[in-house]
């Protein structure tokens, strides 16, 4: 199958001031996404991962190479509007994204733009907050909701556009544990339920742990790209470029360093969440009886 | 010696005799040490930025009192700017409250306002930088020339530059990578046990707070649930989830083993911790495999 996004080499760099030569921020990434895959996409500030973001709605064009979106190459100004359709963005900040003073007239905004009909417009707002789990506050002011809920209602703003691939820039860096749950949980149903194709760049491993594939960016470059749990195996790797593993991860890998004999088959980075790291040293523990 | 803080039935309200009438802190009573490293913990609408702002007089208690080294804050309501100067209180984002020409003139704009010397003014600033990792060449720069790590610690490093006794941070590593975020952390660790000053971490990262400070305070629904050592607090694991708190996973791993019989510490909260526990427990069995 054709991937929804697809990306040859793409290189970019921002204007320098005169007289200085650009550092280039993308050194030739080439990606494939494929339709209905949820990416998790990692790297330390200045990594590029929000700049390669950006090019996959026309916000940003390569300098060198391509990026096609549905098979629209998105230097093409005349499909700008057909990319943008089909690429939802979403960003860090909840606040700078939400318009309206009330949270379903906030959704109903992108649509109303898109001249829809008013019936239409009703249906997809409504379907759209119940899909973020928001309806129920679909009269309230949005300054009021917490952060999570906020974040909620962006998304719902982008969703019910009906775009095919929604890409997030960091959506949960500003919420508390409880708001980033809500927001990882939104996420994994909108791919359950309406196999939308989502793109997630973030910082906590926790969430690129829920991903069905982990692409790790470096100084511009694809530096690892498989699945959490191939991933997360590069336990040394991760750390040499300023990321972190989960915890339950770090302690098998450190306790095998001292030289601990784990069974063969639990290589660390096998080891995500607390329950199968405790079930790990108990199977290891029980075998030493 | 006295407290460096000291709070007696601390109420304060939002709104008091409007129908908006918000209960933020209610009857908080607590006593931090000099020198002490405490994280406050709470989740979104605890109330813990509301009691935060009361430590250098932003906020008036509704009712109770606060003494700051021992002398009572609002006891004359004129001289409260001493107070400020004694406690230095670093906000969320504090990035975009930058707004000077240089760096060197954004963090001598808070030494200036205490009145102090040219030449002490020039120490602290250099002090100060020196203390966030900021080089030299950086201080005649726009702080908006800077990365957003290196603008945090600009402003972090105005406020250590005021030298107070008592540094109170407000989430100073919100939407920082794992990098940015440990390396703040570590000077202002380092900060700490150079001056000696108290200071106040407020968090939403359990492993953060387990790691970097001694004591935690946990604010819950407007009161203050508990504060105690960090071994303790995080001992109450079960509790700290049912307050909607997540604990580091690494203490989760250890509460699922002691469920399940292993002869373990249920007070393991950092990677390494639980490491030398568990090389303690399969000690033997390592040497001879």
């Amino acid at each position: 199958m054709e991937p929804i996004i697809h990306t040859e080499n793409l290189t970019f760099s921002y204007p320098a001031e005169e007289g200085k030569e650009a550092p280039p921020v993308l050194r030739g990434v080439s990606l494939d996404i494929p339709a209905g895959q949820f990416l998790a996409v990692l790297g330390h500030n200045g990594s590029g991962k929000s700049t390669f973001a950006k090019h996959l709605n026309s916000i940003l064009l390569p300098m060198g190479g391509k990026a096609y979106v549905d098979g629209i190459d998105t230097c093409d100004e005349e499909r700008v509007y057909d990319i943008r359709q089909r690429i939802g963005m979403v960003f860090q900040n909840p606040d700078n994204q939400i318009v309206a003073t009330v949270v379903e007239e906030d959704v109903a905004f992108g649509l109303e733009n898109l001249g829809l009909p008013p019936a239409e417009i009703r249906r997809r707002v409504d379907e759209s907050l119940k899909a973020v789990d928001m309806f129920s506050y679909r009269e309230h002011a949005p300054h009021r909701l917490s952060g999570g809920q906020k974040q909620r209602v962006a998304i719902a703003g982008v969703i019910a556009m009906r775009p095919k691939v929604l890409v997030l820039d960091e959506p949960t860096a500003m919420l508390d544990p409880r708001g980033r749950k809500e927001v990882m949980a939104t996420l994994q149903s909108l791919k359950k339920e309406y196999g939308i194709t989502i793109v997630l760049i973030t910082h906590y491993m926790d969430e690129a742990a829920q991903a069905d594939r982990v692409v790790v960016m470096d100084d511009g470059r694809v530096l690892l790209d498989g699945t959490p749990y191939e991933v997360f195996q590069q336990v040394e790797t991760l750390k040499s470029v300023g990321l972190d593993v989960p915890q339950a991860t770090e302690l098998l890998h450190l306790l095998q360093k001292g030289g601990c004999r784990l069974p063969g088959h639990v290589l660390p980075g096998h080891v995500l969440t607390a329950q199968e790291c405790a079930d790990t040293l108990l199977a290891y523990w029980r075998s030493l009886a | 010696m006295p407290y460096a803080i000291e709070t007696e039935h601390l109420t304060y309200i939002y709104g008091q005799g409007t129908p908006f009438e918000l209960h933020a802190v209610e009857d908080v009573s607590l006593r931090i040490n000099e020198g002490a490293f405490v994280g406050v913990i709470g989740h979104t609408g605890s109330g813990k930025s509301t009691l935060i702002q009361h430590f250098n007089g932003l906020l008036k208690p509704t009712s109770g009192r606060i003494l700051i080294g021992g002398q009572d804050m609002w006891a004359e309501p004129k001289k409260i700017r001493s107070f400020r100067f004694q406690v230095g209180l670093v906000f969320q984002y504090p990035e975009y409250q930058l707004f000077e020409e240089t760096v060197y003139k954004d963090m001598a704009y808070g030494p200036k306002n205490m009145g102090l010397k040219e030449e002490e003014i020039d120490k602290r600033v250099r002090q100060a930088a020196q203390f966030v990792g900021l080089k030299e060449e950086l201080l005649q720069k726009s702080p908006f020339e800077l990365s957003g790590g290196q603008k945090r610690r600009v402003a972090i490093a105005g406020v250590i530059a005021m030298n107070p006794k008592v540094l109170v941070l407000d989430e100073p590593t919100a939407g920082l990578d794992p990098k940015g975020r440990d390396r703040i952390l570590g000077q202002l660790k380092e900060y700490h046990q150079e001056e000696k000053n108290t200071m106040l971490l407020v968090s939403h990262s359990m492993e953060d707070v387990a790691k970097y400070a001694d004591e935690a305070l946990v604010m819950n629904r407007s009161r203050l649930y508990c504060h105690d050592t960090v071994e303790n607090v995080f001992a109450r694991a079960g509790d700290m989830e049912s307050l909607g708190l997540s604990i580091p996973q690494v203490t989760k791993v250890f509460s699922l083993l002691k469920a399940q019989g292993m002869p373990v510490s249920g007070s393991i909260y950092t990677v390494e911790q639980g490491v030398r526990e568990l090389e303690r427990l399969f000690g033997k069995e390592v040497h001879h495999a």
